[in-house]
């Protein structure tokens, strides 16, 4: 089990340094520093102008070097400018303090320095942690609803397999599967937002929520993205317990004269929520793509929302942390579901 | 002209008929779901002739109510589209009109059914299709799009404007809204669905986008399958180091969040560095060894039938292959421009390119695991014990075996590709603004929701019916190719 472990570490940790790589070699390609470098200068920098504006910050190292300064492996750059001026990537840009000793040679993410954002001009580990807490509570809202209720369909439509109420919420599953969040935004605004069909209950922006979020301004944003995870996990549950509901044990209780209730409470239900926890682990990347497309849909000042507006103004800085936290993410809830998987099935031992 | 009302005549018939007949119809089927909680379950019996006896008790007549209800309400729609087509320009209200515009595709749509329930007991695992009612209603949805794509690209027959086309005065003006007077005399009299920001009509826009739509989904969901394919059957088939690597990287694409990946891609600096261009010559190629392997794989030991069947193969499609990746002013530009057949414009081969990069990895798991599963098979075992090669065994033993649920994972994944396209024009990625295609007519109206709601409704529901459709026809053939 440990080793199990340290090599789904190990390939974690190799896939977050490729990725992160990745994220940077797309954001550093000379045209996108070409316009950085004209959106902080000037828009009318002729080219040397624009080459001696990178040269001088760092920009123009090699790949390899600037990721690894972005890493903290590789001491950062301390360039004497052909404007007379010494710039360090190193150089703090607040007061000095006793955790930060100026111009430490290392100082990368390793080191705990996330960078500057060049379009808020502020420190990206200063932003972020609230974006990512306007988020958690979006997705923690997310959860409370769509667990419960896909749990509650798939174990009703699963129940029965082939009744009457299975084949009507499987049919409710697949439209919530096939309905995007900026599809059922879109609807959901119109139907609960606006004046159209007089059932004005919600606001269809989810901007005061981050600082008081109610259910008047809340509502909408949650029930969206819930709603398209929430199909995808009912059918996983509903196939896990058609499976529980045809095995031996299920059989041999129902011959011992066991009521119907009994069996799907005491012994159905409890093995057939194991495969669903998997699938619950594994939605959180899509997830994470909903809550972007919400949070943009509604303006609500979340993690989503930054990255969209990092991407499209390519604050190299803030996109590789957003990248980072995202990777992670995603890395974490596959580790999770697969240890999680060993622990709840006793079946599976890993050798 | 005056505006158009949404029901026109019908205002005070059908419309309210139909409403009643869907409103009992829901209350049936919740009557249903509450009494089969509470009531004895009637199995289904069968006379001596084979036949089904009908179900008895309440119950048993619920359904039959409920059945004949839900005929009554394909009736009333029938009626809708046939009277309005009988009725002067103008009477039949907004939905009367539309379903006139659309009168070539429910032709064309009955005709199709009509010809595939007549021979479906020939027609394999598509005529099994129309055994389920979830996969019939599946399939008039997606082929409602397929010929609305055909007939508005290829006979400019159902769009009522130019896509393109400003009306001045027209400016988000509400549905059915009369067209000014002074424009010219055959112009369409109306803006069935109201206007757009910029004074063009929705209507037109709406089911214009259906061709980009059908153009881009299917093909690239094509070309993540082959790419799929040709990765994942060897990886599944050999394993060892080739699958641990494939995997690795598979896993890596999938580990990053989509939308980011799209930001990333999907940028003008990347695109004038021919980024895209490279992409599309590696991921394109992948058709052309799927086909070549294929061919070879199988007429490997009649050298002169191989030969003649790999030429007439592959040479069509090395030229498809050149002048596709072959654009002017981009860094892939070798063909002259007289040979050159066809251009695809910059906008849609990154579009496409990134929407096949997206897709491929979860094909290539599929079929791997697919392989994983089939290649312990007697078959297989058998083909190697006959000293048959590697490739044949892949593509001509083990791929014809997974068709069932390669054919439901390929309608579900064109449904799939369709959301991402749509998640590209949400948030302005990719193709111009002006593109018809409903994610960017999304994209424009949802900055405007709270005030004009009529601006992104009509594309979201346009492609909530196709994803949709596509998802209720998987389901379907899921059920039937099971009962096998």
């Amino acid at each position: 089990m440990g080793l199990f472990i340290l090599r789904r570490f190990g390939i974690m940790i190799l896939t977050a340094l490729c990725l992160t790589f990745i994220v940077f070699w797309l954001t550093n390609l000379y045209p996108k520093l070409e316009v950085l470098a004209k959106t902080q200068g000037n828009f009318r920098m002729s080219d040397e102008a624009v080459t001696t504006f990178l040269d001088n910050r760092g920009y123009t190292q090699a790949l390899p070097i600037k990721y690894g300064q972005w890493l903290g492996v590789l001491p950062g750059y301390v360039i004497e400018g052909s404007d007379g001026e010494t710039r360090a990537r190193c150089e703090l840009r607040g007061p000095p303090s006793d955790i930060n000793p100026p111009l430490s040679r290392y100082c990368g993410i390793i080191q705990g320095n996330w960078g500057f954002s060049t379009v808020a001009k502020v420190e990206v580990s200063d932003v972020l942690p609230t974006r990512l807490a306007n988020t958690g509570k979006l997705m923690f809202w997310v959860m409370l609803v769509m667990i419960p209720g896909a749990l509650t369909i798939g174990v009703l439509a699963g129940m029965r397999e082939g009744s009457k109420m299975d084949r009507s919420l499987s049919t409710v599953s697949i439209v919530s599967t096939a309905t995007p969040e900026y599809v059922s935004g879109v609807i959901l605004i119109a139907l609960f937002a606006t004046p159209l069909f007089g059932m004005q209950f919600f606001k269809g922006s989810a901007a005061s929520a981050v600082d008081d979020a109610n259910f008047n301004n809340f509502f909408l944003p949650v029930i969206t993205i819930a709603l398209y995870g929430m199909g995808y996990i009912a059918r996983m549950t509903r196939a896990s317990m058609t499976e529980v509901m045809t095995a031996q044990f299920v059989r041999t209780a129902r011959l011992k004269g066991v009521s119907f209730r009994n069996i799907v409470m005491k012994h159905a239900l409890r093995n057939a929520l194991i495969a669903p926890f998997t699938v619950i682990m594994l939605q959180v990347p899509w997830l994470l793509n909903g809550v972007v497309i919400v949070e943009t849909l509604f303006t609500y000042q979340g993690f989503g929302w930054e990255l969209v507006r990092a991407a499209s103004n390519n604050d190299i800085e803030m996109l590789l942390g957003i990248s980072v936290i995202s990777v992670f993410v995603v890395l974490m809830t596959q580790l999770i579901s697969d240890i999680g998987y060993v622990f709840l099935n006793p079946r599976i031992r890993i050798s | 002209m005056d505006a158009l009302t949404w029901t026109g005549s019908f205002g005070s018939t059908l419309i309210p008929a139909l409403a009643i007949a869907v409103g009992f119809f829901l209350a049936g089927i919740i009557l249903q779901l509450i009494m089969t909680t509470f009531a004895t379950e009637v199995k289904l019996q069968s006379n001596a002739d084979g036949t089904l006896k009908a179900r008895s008790g309440p119950l048993g007549q619920l359904e039959k109510l409920n059945s004949q209800i839900f005929l009554l309400i394909l009736l009333l729609l029938a009626a809708i589209i046939v009277v309005s087509w009988f009725m002067p320009y103008g009477k039949a209200g907004i939905l009367g009109e539309i379903s006139k515009r659309f009168l070539p595709v429910w032709t064309a749509l009955i005709v199709t059914f009509v010809f595939s329930i007549m021979f479906k007991r020939k027609l394999g695992l598509y005529g099994k299709l129309f055994d389920s009612t979830v996969g019939m209603i599946g399939y008039a949805l997606v082929m409602f799009w397929v010929f609305t794509a055909i007939f508005v690209g290829l006979f400019d027959m159902i769009a009522t404007h130019d896509p393109l086309q400003q009306v001045s005065g027209l400016k988000i003006k509400e549905p059915g809204t009369a067209v000014p007077d002074g424009q010219d005399a055959e112009f369409f009299p109306h803006y069935l669905l109201g206007g757009d920001n910029l004074a063009r009509d929705i209507f037109s826009r709406v089911v214009h986008g259906s061709i980009i739509v059908m153009i881009i989904a299917p093909l690239a969901t094509v070309f993540a399958f082959m790419l799929g394919i040709t990765l994942g059957l060897p990886a599944g088939y050999y394993g060892g180091k080739l699958d641990t690597i494939l995997s690795f990287v598979a896993n890596l694409i999938l580990a990053f969040p989509v939308i980011l990946l799209f930001f990333l891609l999907v940028t003008p600096e990347l695109i004038d560095l021919g980024v895209p261009n490279y992409m599309a010559a590696v991921l394109f190629i992948f058709p052309l060894v799927f086909f070549a392997v294929l061919i070879n794989s199988r007429y490997y030991t009649q050298p002169s039938k191989n030969t003649l069947h790999l030429a007439l193969i592959l040479l069509p499609l090395i030229y498809v292959y050149a002048a596709g990746i072959s654009e002017q002013d981009t860094v892939l530009y070798f063909l002259p421009a007289s040979f050159d057949a066809f251009t695809l414009p910059r906008e849609i081969l990154v579009v496409f390119v990134s929407v096949v990069f997206v897709n491929s990895p979860t094909v290539f798991r599929i079929v791997r695991g697919l392989a994983l599963d089939i290649k312990t098979r007697d078959y297989v075992a058998a083909a190697q014990t006959r000293g048959e090669r590697p490739w044949y065994i892949m593509l001509w033993e083990i791929l014809p075996n997974a068709r069932g649920p390669l054919i439901v994972d390929f309608c579900l994944r064109i449904g799939y590709t369709t959301i991402l396209l749509g998640t590209l024009g949400f948030f302005g990625l990719g193709l111009a603004s002006e593109s018809p295609d409903w994610g960017s007519t999304i994209n424009a109206g949802r900055k405007l929701l709270l005030f004009a709601t009529h601006l992104a409704l009509p594309p979201a529901i346009a492609l909530l019916s196709l994803v949709l459709g596509l998802n209720l026809l998987a389901d379907g053939l899921r059920e039937e190719s099971l009962k096998d």
